[in-house]
């Protein structure tokens, strides 16, 4: 999710325990989705969560976490549509007063459902584009998925929502930004999203596969300026660059245990929705603890908070209140420790992994590793992969 | 963009929404994925453009409620670049 998170005038500042409140607030309703995308973000061992949280606990959840001062709140999956309390979670946090905001692949909204969620109060739906290949080139190609994606997007825009689209890069669509605006364009979309995978999860195990040559990522730049130029105000573009030809690391959810809380299907409650991937930590669940001690007192929210678990570089230099020495789980999984410097950052010693990885990805294909989809047989697989 | 004079009415934009946060002791702008914590006085004009008072109206009653005056410029400018962003819009 691209969090654009902006509080006018006030400087970050590295605080030890939080200042401030979980501002963002987001629920992975269910890990079930009927796509299966290989740049999925969700944890490649998701077949182990079999048990979701009951429609009275997503609503506690809403509560405490309200009371504390959270206002944006994202429902995603999985496929938030596939749980049929949906519209029931939605009005309660209407009520409550959040901002909601559904991140849905459309599948499963129809008009009644549309409906449901406009008097349930839901803010925006934001639709994604999530399968690499099967769904973008059905799409490009104006089959079946471009037919249910325009039906939902006139369908978005009929109940007075603005139209989000998402839409995640990589090395297999980047070279079709120009066809996918002009799509966007056809579909009356009011905002686009072009978001360049982040290589976590799924997308980790695919990296190989999936991170584009910087001559794309250039082009890609190119053609969305040029295509911006052409419509001006009408739509907004995002492009959000592939951190991996930068020189400095992102403000990764601007610091951990700063404004961001995830909870997932089975009630763990995380300071990024990647970082069940960490090593060494106790993630605190819903079902057994307040959100108010899991976000003030819990040692998992407290692990990264302020500069304490630093290492040089980055302890010593005055970026760390800028980027907060980038994001925990890319520096966990090119150097294999967490406290390091995220390897994007030019001043990390491991920084070579970053540029190795690019100058791979310049190098003419041959496909030796076969893409890995997301479903719950190959999480199977790779589960008794990793314990065997 | 249409020209902004006395007579309009603005209004938030569609997909924004106002609100007061008392854990942030703030008015914030909230929309699709993102929040912009305003400042007192942005905070002050954008609670009063409800699409039913004219910007004069806007301007007159911050000039009475903060005993001010010399302020319908500031406020102008203020509304021209919330529309240039989205967060307003205006009616005739
Ligand atoms: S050394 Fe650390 S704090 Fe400094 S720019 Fe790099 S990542 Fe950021």
């Amino acid at each position: 999710m691209n969090a654009q998170l902006q509080a006018a005038g006030s400087a970050p500042a590295v605080a030890a325990k939080p200042a401030g409140p979980p501002l963002w607030l987001l629920l992975e309703l269910t890990y079930r989705c009927p796509l299966h995308c290989v740049f999925c973000y969700n944890p490649t061992d998701f077949a182990r969560t079999t048990e979701e949280l009951a429609t009275e606990d997503w609503i506690r959840v809403l509560r405490e976490a309200r009371a504390m001062g959270s206002v944006q709140l994202g429902l995603s999956g999985g496929e938030p549509l596939t749980r049929d309390d949906l519209e029931e979670i939605v009005a309660e946090a209407h009520r409550l007063g959040f901002y909601t905001n559904l991140v849905t692949s459309g599948v499963g909204l129809n008009e009644k459902r549309i409906r449901a969620l406009k008097d349930a109060g839901l803010d925006h739906i934001q639709l994604s584009f999530q399968d690499s290949t099967r769904e973008m080139n059905d799409f490009l190609s104006s089959t079946r998925t471009f037919e249910l994606k325009s039906k939902v997007a006139a369908l978005i825009k009929q109940h007075g929502y603005p139209m989000v689209l998402n839409v995640v890069l990589h090395r297999m669509n980047i070279d079709h930004v120009g066809q996918i605006l002009d799509m966007a364009e056809r579909m009356n979309a009011d905002y686009v999203e072009l978001a360049n995978t982040q290589y976590y999860g799924w997308a980790w195990h695919n990296r190989e596969q999936l991170l584009p040559s910087r001559a794309q990522a250039e082009n890609a730049e190119r053609v969305t300026a040029e295509f911006r130029k052409r419509v001006g105000e009408r739509i907004r573009v995002y492009f959000v660059v592939p951190d991996y030809f930068e020189k400095r690391p992102k403000p990764c959810m601007n610091g951990l245990g700063s404004i961001f809380l995830t909870v997932t299907p089975d009630g763990t409650a995380l300071p990024c929705h990647a970082a069940r991937m960490l090593p060494g930590m106790q993630f605190p669940n819903v079902r057994e603890a307040s959100v108010e001690w899991i976000w003030r007192e819990s040692p998992a929210f407290n692990r990264f908070r302020g500069d304490d678990w630093m290492k040089e570089p980055c302890r010593s230099c005055p970026e760390k209140t800028k980027d907060f020495g980038g994001c925990r789980c890319q520096a966990y999984l090119m150097t294999g420790d967490p406290t390091n410097a995220d390897p994007v950052c030019e001043f990390s010693p491991h920084h070579h992994l970053v540029t190795e990885a690019v100058a791979r990805a310049e190098q003419p294909r041959v496909v030796e590793k076969v893409l890995t989809f997301r479903d719950a047989r190959t999480s199977r697989s790779l589960l008794e992969r990793s314990s065997g | 963009m249409s020209d902004i004079d006395s007579t309009t009415k603005p209004t938030i934009g569609k997909g924004y929404r106002l609100q007061w946060e008392p854990a942030q002791n703030a008015h914030v702008l909230l929309y699709p994925e993102g929040m912009i914590r305003l400042n007192v006085s942005a905070g002050e004009i954008l609670k009063r453009c409800d699409g039913e008072r004219t910007l004069g109206d806007i301007v007159s009653d911050l000039e009475r409620t903060f005993e001010t005056s010399d302020i319908k410029d500031d406020i102008t400018a203020f509304i021209a670049m919330a529309v240039t962003n989205k967060w307003v819009e205006l009616r005739a």
